[in-house]
């Protein structure tokens, strides 16, 4: 029977067809989670006294393929960050997929291949799933959702509640990278942006600074919204005042281009690998020794500090020693020509 | 980045800033008694918020938010408009991205989109222009707003389109100007502004000899500034030294841009296109004459609101806004009535919070009237 | 209306319609230099030009005399303030 090249109702169905697809893409990539045939569930053992973190994200990018990566990375990386920023180690994940009816199989086949590489770049496997096919217009291509757990060892207690004067704030990298490189992903402007998504996963990272000072008070990865709206997250919900140096905040040149360019700021622009950390003031050179010496935080470097007043406000200090409030915005920012 | 860089360096803002300080107190300014300076346009706002420039400056200077905000001051029934053509089939509506979020009565384009209109943005109104060409079968709209910065890219499509015999392209004009919108401003009754710092861009078009009558008849220094921290606090300077010398003059900080006498090639297209309308109507200041343009009869095969018949409307503002009062300098936003309460970048009710150029939604974004302020170091 | 951006011409790619590729902050796009360049045959003096880019159009050329002039006016008018000051600290 000549295998179909496009994604079609029959697929979803349940039967023969759905199995065909499952084994020839999905399992062909992920791999059999274990030898007792493929259940309904996965299932694995948990030490007494761990506690399981578990989170679950939907993707729905457009378009699917982006300088630096696409959307079946960008669904590993972003499930294994937020259980990495916790403090987790990520342990696994689930794959459910809503397709277009037409897709092409090709391109169904790059994304799960680019979800399986990532997968195994974090160390984490993909053991569990669901595919529905959807009527074409349904769905726009493709929607990807992964949801995942892992265990948070005894002693790690990370939240955005923990920020506390005298603390220092961390970037792990280049801010603004990922909004940069998609901001004309669909090629509307017309710009050559010589950018790429920094989207990666962060476990291996937190793995580190852990190791460095298992008493992290903040982190998250500075997703929709960017690194000012993180920041903001940790001022709200401790109560304190972030006191930030703009000139130490890390920006690519190619990246303040482009915002220039475009009327934006790349402190709201999105990251999909960099992190934002609220480290105890006396750990910061341990913490920042030991991300520098690992490739996702080669340029980590500190750009503020924390303090009591004024509550809730991430304040930055410009070059020219003068201060204003970094404020969350209410909804995307859009190229202005004014 | 060169041209740009070289004009963000503190030591350099520090010196003007002293020469700031040592003429205003020559000059017997106080913080009761301040010198009241008014910066047009969106983007000198924009600088002086982001760089914290009015921590710099002594408190004898006060710098007033001017309507240079093209955005900002585009009535509701032009939105209305946009959103009418753009829910028509056959039409692919283009846009900037500043026009966006504007509300209409109805709703804004970026709500239109989302209920599926084909609104698509630009950056340039040449990629209207393209999208016209790859899709001869649809009807693409450019929605051209701006000041004098602007008309000439969009006279220069119109004429490029013209020579192409494109029967698919059309524009819909909101262009507006800004010498005839300052002189509406200056008379204003008790109108407190003592000096100006003048546009930047729209002045590398029309030159400098346009604001002639802004020193000449209503006695008020203007500086042409640049848009870099350095250009405004030069400008500052600039105008300082005037009052010190007893001048009153239209001057020119930004000569590295700006000819006195603009760009004849631009101001040719514009006028080749282009012609004033009798009145135009904006958001905030009401209906002042001959502040904006059409589509000359010529080219009234690419002047959508001939094309589809589009009859203006006129949607007031809703009567709790202050955006007049803020505009000519009497409040400051955080004054307003409605300022953080039912009027925010969210739900914008006036014109000067629908745009992040607009003074009101600076000061929203920038926490003021909101946090406590932040000190200069 | 501002966003104006300085941007360096690289290379012209539609001499007829005074098109070229602008490196704008690291960025290229084509720029429409009609406004700035007289001609088409002028097309070939633009590479290395720079030009201020507006939505797509150069509108200005940059006077890079009057932007050195600017800064040189700053740096002298810094050092004068010296001078005053250490004039001043030595009557003290």
């Amino acid at each position: 029977m000549k295998r179909s090249s496009t994604i079609t109702l029959a697929h979803g169905s349940g039967g023969r067809a759905t199995r065909e697809l499952i084994d020839s893409v999905l399992l062909k990539h992920f791999g059999k989670p274990d030898q007792s045939g493929l259940q309904d569930q996965a299932l694995f053992a948990v030490e007494a006294q761990a506690r399981l973190a578990f989170t679950t994200d939907s993707f729905v990018v457009n378009p699917l393929f982006f300088p630096g990566g696409d959307i079946g990375k960008l669904a590993v990386t972003g499930t294994v960050n937020d259980l990495a920023v916790g403090g987790a180690t990520p342990l696994m994940l689930s794959c459910a997929m809503i397709l277009e009816e037409g897709l092409e199989l090709e391109v169904l086949e790059q994304v799960v291949q680019s979800m399986a590489r990532t997968a195994e770049e974090a160390g984490v496997s993909i053991v569990t799933g669901d595919t529905k096919v959807v009527e074409r217009g349904a769905a726009d291509r493709m929607f990807l959702n992964t949801s995942g757990v892992g265990l948070v060892p005894h002693g790690v207690h990370i939240a955005s509640y923990r920020a506390t004067p005298g603390d220092q704030v961390l970037v792990s990298g280049f801010v603004g990278d990922h909004g940069a490189a998609i901001v004309d992903a669909r090629g509307e402007l017309h710009l050559d942006i010589p950018v790429q998504s920094d989207c990666q996963p962060l476990n291996g990272l937190m793995q580190v600074m852990l190791e460095a000072c298992p008493d992290l008070h903040c982190v998250r990865d500075a997703t929709r919204g960017g690194l000012a709206t993180v920041l903001n997250e940790f001022a709200s919900d401790s109560g304190v005042c972030l006191g930030l140096e703009e000139s130490r905040i890390p920006v690519r040149e190619v990246v303040r281009g482009v915002c220039e360019l475009l009327g934006l700021d790349p402190l709201y622009l999105a990251n999909e690998g960099t992190l934002a950390a609220i480290v105890p003031g006396d750990a910061t050179e341990q913490v920042l020794e030991a991300m520098r010496r690992h490739p996702a935080g080669r340029e980590a470097c500190r750009i503020g500090e924390v303090r009591e007043a004024p509550g809730q406000t991430v304040l930055l200090r410009t070059p020219f020693g003068t201060e204003r409030v970094l404020d969350v915005l209410y909804g995307d920012q859009l190229p202005r020509i004014c | 980045m060169q041209y740009v860089n070289e004009f963000r360096d503190p030591e350099k803002a520090q010196v003007l800033i002293r020469e700031i300080q040592g003429l205003t107190e020559e000059l017997g300014a106080t913080s009761e008694s301040p010198i009241r300076i008014m910066e047009v346009c969106g983007g000198h706002t924009h600088t002086i918020f982001k760089f914290g420039l009015e921590q710099l400056l002594p408190d004898s200077i006060e710098l007033i938010h001017g309507p240079g905000c093209p955005v900002c001051v585009l009535p509701m029934g032009r939105v209305d408009d946009c959103v009418a053509l753009a829910e028509r089939e056959e039409v692919i509506l283009t846009t900037f991205g500043d026009a966006m979020r504007v509300p209409g009565s109805r709703k804004s384009l970026l709500q239109a989109k989302a209920d599926g209109a084909d609104v698509r943005m630009v950056y340039s109104p040449a990629d209207a222009l393209k999208l016209a060409q790859q899709n001869p079968e649809r009807e693409v709209v450019f929605f051209g707003l701006g000041f004098e910065t602007t008309m000439p890219s969009t006279a220069l499509t119109v004429l490029q389109a013209a020579s192409e015999g494109l029967s698919n392209f059309s524009l819909l004009c909101n262009h507006i100007t800004i010498p005839q919108t300052l002189q509406a401003l200056l008379d204003t009754p008790d109108l407190r502004i003592d000096a100006f710092i003048g546009p930047g861009h729209v002045s590398m078009v029309i030159g400098t000899e346009a604001y002639g009558f802004i020193a000449a008849q209503y006695g008020k220094p203007l500086v042409v500034s640049g848009f870099e921290p350095l250009d405004v606090l030069q400008s500052v300077w600039m105008i300082l030294r005037q009052m010190q010398s007893g001048r009153c003059e239209v001057e020119n900080q930004y000569r590295r841009v700006v000819p006195d006498s603009g760009n004849p090639a631009a101001q040719n297209a514009v006028a080749q296109v282009f012609e004033l309308r009798e009145f135009c109507e904006w958001r905030g200041l009401g209906s002042i004459a001959q502040s904006g343009v059409q589509l000359r009869k010529e080219y009234a095969a690419f002047d959508a609101e001939h094309k589809f018949r589009v009859a203006p409307q006129q949607v007031a503002d809703p009567k709790e806004c202050q955006c007049g009062e803020v505009l000519q300098g009497r409040i400051k936003p955080p004054q307003c009535r409605v300022f953080g309460t039912a009027c925010t970048p969210q739900t914008p009710l006036g014109a000067l919070m629908v745009s992040s150029e607009g003074a009101c939604a600076a000061y929203y974004n920038y926490g003021i009237g909101r946090h406590p302020e932040p000190q200069a170091a | 209306m501002c966003l104006g951006i300085p941007g360096q011409v690289v290379e012209v790619t539609d001499a007829e319609k005074r098109i070229a590729l602008v490196d704008v902050g690291g960025i290229k796009r084509p720029i429409n230099l009609a406004c700035v360049v007289e001609s088409p045959e002028a097309m070939s003096e633009a590479p290395g030009m720079w030009v201020l880019v507006h939505v797509g159009f150069a509108m200005s050329r940059i006077n890079e005399e009057e932007a050195h002039k600017t800064l040189e006016l700053l740096q002298e008018l810094g050092e004068l303030q010296e001078e005053m000051r250490n004039a001043a600290a030595q009557v003290a």
